[in-house]
């Protein structure tokens, strides 16, 4: 079931340059919410009609309150920046991950903005986490994910950890596990599952697209996903985000 | 005691909302939020006789005042939707409007066929899709050819056919006389106008399909000019829509001469919309003491 809350805003901060941690209280939502879902952020002003799907970085189910963790890119998430009181938001929208609590040893990956939704991920996986991030510069989170498992850190332009992308860092590192989460732009995502592919890792990826309604019904957020030795199109918003790597049709 | 009643081509809606194809899905994806036994009608998205792949993506883009689609009429045919989705809207009371569409004359007619079967109201023939190269916006532009479909999917239609206008046309009352010459029994309008948006940094159309229909409530003057212009024009019930985000504004498509008014855009901007809207008439009509919707219906003459 999805719900709309008027949610109170409890903390509004920058992080990072143009990056901000938002907590909401929005009791139903969080009840259901799960890692690897998001949520749609409606901003009530007439230049900006969509509303914004941004992930889910922490759920506190118990207390009612969900965190997310947004860069400032348009006029939409300038405007979030700026509020103190309330927002109206919708959730919980997609499918979130898949997690299997008898694997041992789990594959983390994350990029730039793609990073937050995996603090709440790691949250739920049982078992042995490797986790490997990686942004154009320093990534966020990498403190809060340390928590969790071991960090490997990229950065393209080399300005912290290793240099290069993170699926650069992953080929130099050679980790092993049974399955792969992970998040982040699309081009890292298909270089990443070439690399599961190679190495015979099942891996989850969470996909973004455009999108207008997020709950399925304009079939705005096309992704081509196989189908029966031939294709079809499927909802980022409702089949996904998470799609199975090898489902996906990586083309540009 | 007040009537929102209005009768569409014989079929009695309990109140003049409906929702514009391929913006409330199959009506299932808005359950959560809205109560569809409140709905006038539902106009469910464009079905054909063949499941469509639509699109490549991005297929979305927010412009000023709406945003652009290109999504190319996605669907899973019409055997799926006979079989998923028309038993899940007959849990409801509310009138069932499907949307057809097709590549060619053939593809609507088989179309109307399977679906003149099913257990629907009305059915809303799209001649005014701009996303789909074939089909679609070509059959809405020409009149003669407008004349033509209407009348061949006449022949298979078991349901009252309402004829869904595109507005990219000189003259939007030509293809109405058209489309009712045709042996259309209504008129819905206006479909999207066809938009464009560039990326100025990646130096392409945000579109993968470069051009796309254009939405929201910067093209409502434009719509309740044409739904004006055709209620003046032609003498079958009229469906207006186009930039409707609340009850003023469905107001004023009724007042310009629409029986019933459609949501489209608006569902993503608050999924409560309809339900808003209907509300709002009520109280408009409470407040102005206007007893029956029918009377302010093309008021302004």
């Amino acid at each position: 079931m999805k719900y709309i809350e008027y949610a109170d805003i409890l903390e509004n901060t920058e992080i990072e340059n143009t990056i901000y941690r938002m907590t909401l209280v929005c009791p139903k939502i969080a009840k259901e919410a799960k890692a690897g879902q998001f949520v749609e952020l409606y901003t009530g002003i007439g230049e900006c009609l969509l509303p914004r799907p941004i992930s889910i970085n922490e759920i506190d189910a118990k207390n009612g309150r969900i965190t997310i963790i947004y860069q400032t890119v348009g006029k939409g998430t300038q405007y979030f920046s700026t509020l103190k009181n309330n927002l109206k938001i919708m959730g919980s929208c997609g499918n979130g991950f898949s997690i299997d609590q008898n694997i041992k040893k789990s594959i983390v990956v994350g990029g730039g903005i793609g990073i937050p939704p995996l603090v709440e991920l790691c949250k739920n996986i049982k078992g042995d986490i490797e986790i490997f991030l990686g942004a154009k510069t320093k990534p966020i989170l990498i403190e809060k994910l340390s928590e969790f498992g071991k960090v490997y850190v990229s950065s393209d332009d080399g300005s912290y950890g290793f240099k290069g992308n993170v699926v650069e860092l992953i080929e130099s590192v050679k980790p092993e596990g049974e399955i792969i989460y992970s998040c982040g732009p699309k081009i890292m995502l298909r270089e990443l599952s070439k690399w599961a592919e190679k190495n015979k890792i099942k891996a989850q990826v969470s996909l973004e697209e455009r999108m207008a309604c997020g709950i399925g019904a304009c079939v705005g957020c096309a992704v081509k996903v196989k189908k029966d030795g031939d294709w079809q199109n499927l909802k980022v918003c409702k089949d996904g985000p998470v799609f199975m790597s090898d489902e996906v049709i990586w083309d540009d | 005691m007040i009537n929102t009643s209005v009768d569409i081509c014989g079929i009695k809606f309990k109140n003049p909302v409906t929702t514009a194809s391929g913006t409330f899905g199959s009506g299932r994806e808005f359950a959560d939020f809205v109560d569809l036994n409140r709905l006038g009608a539902i106009t469910v998205k464009g079905v054909a006789s063949r499941p469509w792949k639509g699109n490549n993506s991005p297929r979305i883009a927010e412009v000023y005042g709406g945003m652009l689609n290109s999504v190319g009429l996605q669907n899973p045919g019409a055997e799926y939707f006979i079989k998923n989705d028309i038993p899940f809207l007959k849990q409801f009371d509310t009138k069932i409007i499907v949307n057809i569409c097709g590549h060619s004359i053939e593809e609507y007619c088989e179309a109307a066929e399977m679906l003149s079967e099913a257990d629907v109201d009305l059915f809303e023939l799209n001649i005014s899709c701009p996303n789909v190269s074939q089909g679609g916006i070509t059959f809405g532009t020409e009149p003669k050819m407008a004349e033509k479909v209407v009348s061949s999917v006449k022949k298979y239609s078991k349901k009252p056919l309402i004829v869904k206008l595109t507005p990219n046309v000189t003259d939007i009352t030509e293809i109405a006389r058209a489309a009712v010459s045709g042996g259309a029994d209504g008129i819905s309008l206006i479909n999207t106008l066809l938009g464009m948006k560039i990326d100025i940094k990646k130096r392409k159309s945000v579109l993968a399909n470069k051009v796309g229909g254009f939405s929201g409530p910067a093209i409502k003057p434009v719509a309740v000019r044409m739904v004006y212009q055709v209620a003046n024009a032609v003498n079958v019930p009229i469906i207006g829509m186009g930039g409707i985000l609340n009850y003023e504004d469905a107001l004023e498509f009724i007042m310009a001469g629409a029986s019933a008014v459609a949501v489209g855009t608006a569902n993503f901007n608050n999924p409560y919309a309809t339900v808003d809207i209907i509300d709002g008439i009520e109280n408009f009509m409470l407040e102005n003491n206007i007893k029956d919707i029918n009377d302010i219906r093309g008021i302004i003459g």
